[in-house]
């Protein structure tokens, strides 16, 4: 029995978090976070280059063929680094659609060009995880109209991939006519999410999604690991910094982590996240291991990591004092990451709901 | 327990009402974008400047009530109660509340109680009437929690204090008009026995203010530099090396201020009407009961505070009440609430939740968002969680101090 991350994981994770490191300083967070897309294609092209989009995309069509507990791996080297890069959507919802929903030609098609790079997916799925102001799919033959909200993974995309709320999942090219993209900001805004509103664009479903919930489900269940993962990495990252912070700073002549009060929050962080890494690794490993469990732990590893991670991220604020709240350390851009992650795929309660549901039949 | 007026009071209310009445639809034609300032209404009736309007209730009687009449003030006996039923009907009618602010809610009271004359006559006024901004000078990149380990100097020079040094999470300098300063003006004294209470006008030549952007993303508060700064010796208030006294009575005033009940249930009010809107999956959030059970307990919450703030006002009409550990629980309990229900709110709107700026499909001018962080900043300043937690056990429950603490403020 061997219960942890493999020592490629491991590689592939630290190579992720040493390119970050070494390039996305808070200084460029913040060039970012005001629009400055030059910084943001460096990202995008340096975190490419390492391989993730052809993580999950199989051998036979060019990719690494690696499975979700890498992905999840790499997410937490994300979150940790606050990489500001599409990955979620492009290139771990999207092939996961195509190699569960695809016809041969579709797979042949788009998996090997998401492996060459030569295709980007933007992903729509909210009708399926709560849909917001009466946003709504309808698919008529090859066409679709309605409005996707909250599309992640916008803006490098060459196509979209958007699913109505059957779980009915296709293709969309993002020059087709018909299409309106309405930028949306959140507070996080070193990742982008748009709103898409789709008048009869021409469609290509995804075959074996058109009378199973099968494949949606297994892409949204991914996707909400991812977003564990991603908080996971970014708390970490806020603990860590808390830690370093309450060994340096000192009031009343002494290192205010020699105070119980620090030293109690910084316990209180780490005995809540430490449980966490298990719990993301487990709900990765059962999408491929463990069938019967796979969608109960996606459910929960997201709603519990984005109840724990909302208080680690205000905790490690807190230890920092009035450093914290500035944006001189630029601690926020993590406090925002975990925001949007919460919220994003599904509330808590809305996700908590699901795998009460889950459990009824 | 009597909970009712006397005739006195009722009267007054009445009157309180018309009031609300006459001014329904006041809306500011210098307005702040802030969106925690309070949002006008829609029917744009009565058209002033924020100061005409304090200016509207000093005369009144319902702001300023109990400063004399020659420093700008109302000049009436202090009552509570009338206090009390101006600010619940105020907020239940949405007239727009009178100015606070540092100076306002902290200076004012401080020199009423131990400004000089000419300091009140000169001050007062005009703070009152919002056309003097004062800010707070108190913590130093070494000096937060530990504020008596301020190092900013003040040298008397030739009539003048000379001051050198810096301050910073200064909210509002940038503004301001004014400052109120802690500055060490005697460097052989002990600690707390160092330092004076300085009033300092921004504009002086040597200060230097650097706004700081905050988590909102807004420059809320600022670095202020101090480079041989001359003022006036007589802008002291109390006497020299005393300022850690008068320091900590207007403390005490923030403290109360930060979060009062009453405005933390105008917003439950508000996520309730938003609860009735939002709809997740087709249905009203109000409608799904984990999400109505969320506000409900939250609800509770805020009662109990606002039930609380009752029983804080009769200690003060009954003398022999005792709510020592009731006030001091007040900073604390207050902003984590305030911080939690804003929370809710986000949860309540999901991925809308987190929109914010000028952003599409935003709600409220994404004060939810603004307002649960800013509060985060709250809970920090004006002493920490920690800090208040550390109060509350050792001054009010008499616990022993942790070791080795030279005293914690
Ligand atoms: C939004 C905002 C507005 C502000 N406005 C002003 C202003 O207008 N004027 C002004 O002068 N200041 C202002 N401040 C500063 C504020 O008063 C300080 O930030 C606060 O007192 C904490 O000090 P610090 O930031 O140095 O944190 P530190 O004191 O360094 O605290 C860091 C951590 O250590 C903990 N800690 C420190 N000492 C102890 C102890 N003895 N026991 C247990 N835990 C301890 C704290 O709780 C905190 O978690 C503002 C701050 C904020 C966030």
């Amino acid at each position: 029995m061997y219960f942890g991350l493999s020592e490629d994981q491991i590689f592939f994770q630290d190579n992720i978090k040493k390119f970050l490191e070494e390039n996305l300083s808070v200084d460029i967070l913040r060039k970012i976070a005001a629009d400055d897309r030059t910084f943001a294609n460096d990202i995008h092209d340096g975190i490419v280059n390492l391989g993730i989009n052809g993580l999950l995309v199989p051998e036979e069509f060019g990719g690494l063929g690696l499975d979700i507990l890498f992905a999840a791996a790499i997410s937490e080297a994300l979150g940790y680094g606050a990489g500001a890069s599409p990955f979620i959507g492009s290139y771990v919802m999207a092939p996961l659609a195509i190699i569960g929903g695809g016809s041969d030609e579709q797979k042949q098609n788009y998996l090997t060009k998401i492996a060459s790079n030569e295709v980007k997916f933007g992903v729509g799925f909210s009708a399926l995880t709560g849909a917001r102001d009466n946003s709504e799919i309808q698919i008529k033959g090859n066409k679709i109209s309605g409005r996707s909200l909250f599309v992640l993974d916008y803006e490098y995309a060459t196509h979209f991939l958007i699913s109505d709320i059957n779980g009915c999942i296709g293709i969309i090219d993002a020059q087709a006519n018909g299409i309106d993209l309405v930028e949306l900001k959140t507070i996080d805004r070193t990742r982008n999410v748009c709103e898409l509103i789709l008048k009869n664009v021409d469609f290509k479903i995804l075959e074996q999604t058109k009378n199973s919930k099968n494949t949606a489900e297994k892409v949204i269940d991914a996707g909400r690991i991812m977003l564990a993962a991603d908080s996971l990495g970014a708390a970490q990252n806020m603990i860590n910094k808390a830690v370093d912070y309450a060994k340096e700073r000192k009031q009343f002549g002494r290192a205010i982590g020699s105070f119980q009060a620090v030293k109690h929050m910084c316990a209180e962080m780490v005995a809540e996240l430490e449980p966490c890494y298990a719990l993301v690794w487990h709900a990765a490993h059962a999408q491929k291991h463990l069938p019967n469990e796979a969608r109960l732990m996606a459910c929960q590893a997201k709603s519990h990591l984005s109840d724990v991670t909302k208080e680690v991220a205000k905790k490690s604020t807190e230890v920092h004092g009035g450093m914290g709240f500035t944006d001189l350390l630029g601690l926020h851009y993590w406090f925002k990451r975990i925001g949007l992650n919460r919220q994003l795929l599904g509330t808590p309660e809305r996700v908590r709901e699901e795998a009460a549901l889950l459990q009824l039949n | 327990m009597d909970l009712h007026y006397s005739k006195e009071y009722l009267d007054f209310e009445k009157e309180v009402k018309a009031f609300c009445k006459k001014y329904d639809g006041v809306t500011f034609t210098d307005a702040s974008k802030n969106p925690l300032a309070s949002s006008s209404s829609k029917k744009k009736k009565i058209q002033i400047t924020r100061s005409e309007w304090q200016k509207i209730l000093i005369e009144q009687g319902y702001f300023a009530r109990a400063v004399p009449k020659e420093y700008g003030g109302y000049g009436g006996e202090p009552d509570i109660l009338k206090s009390r039923i101006i600010a619940t009907e105020f907020s239940r009618a949405k007239t727009p509340a009178p100015m606070g602010g540092q100076g306002i809610d902290m200076l004012v009271p401080t020199l009423l109680e131990m400004g000089t004359d000419q300091q009140k006559e000169k001050y007062i006024k005009p703070t009152l009437h919002g056309e003097m901004i004062w800010c707070q000078g108190y913590s130093e990149p070494n000096a937060g929690s530990d504020l008596a380990a301020l190092q900013t100097k003040g040298e008397l020079i030739d009539g003048e204090w000379v001051i050198n040094g810096q301050k910073i999470w200064t909210s509002t300098a940038q503004y301001s008009q004014m400052m109120f300063c802690l500055v060490r003006t005697e460097p052989e004294a002990q600690k707390h026995s160092g330092i004076s209470y300085l009033l300092i006008p921004m504009d002086s030549e040597g200060i230097e203010v650097r706004p700081l952007v905050d988590m909102t993303m807004k420059a809320g508060f600022n670095e202020v530099f101090f480079t041989d700064v001359k003022i006036p010796e007589t802008n002291i208030v109390g006497k020299r090396g005393e300022g850690w006294a008068v320091a900590n009575a207007t403390l005490g005033h923030e403290r109360g201020s930060l979060a009062p009940p009453d405005a933390i249930m105008n917003r439950v009010h508000m996520l309730i009407d938003l609860m009735k809107e939002e709809k997740l999956d087709g249905k009203p959030l109000i409608e799904h009961p984990i999400y109505r059970d969320r506000l409900m307990k939250i609800q509770g919450k805020v009662m109990a505070s606002q039930s609380h703030a009752l029983r804080l006002l009769s200690a003060k009409l009954n003398p022999g009440q005792d709510v020592k550990v009731g006030k001091m629980i007040q900073k604390l309990v207050g902003t984590e609430l305030r911080h939690e229900l804003e929370g809710l709110a986000i949860d309540v709107m999901g991925e809308i939740g987190v929109l914010y700026e000028d952003s599409p499909h935003l709600r409220d001018k994404g004060s939810w968002q603004f307002i649960y962080m800013y509060f985060l900043g709250l809970i920090i300043g004006g002493g920490t969680s920690q800090i208040q937690k550390n109060i509350i056990s050792e001054r009010g429950l008499g616990l022993p101090k942790e070791p080795k603490i030279q005293g914690v403020q």
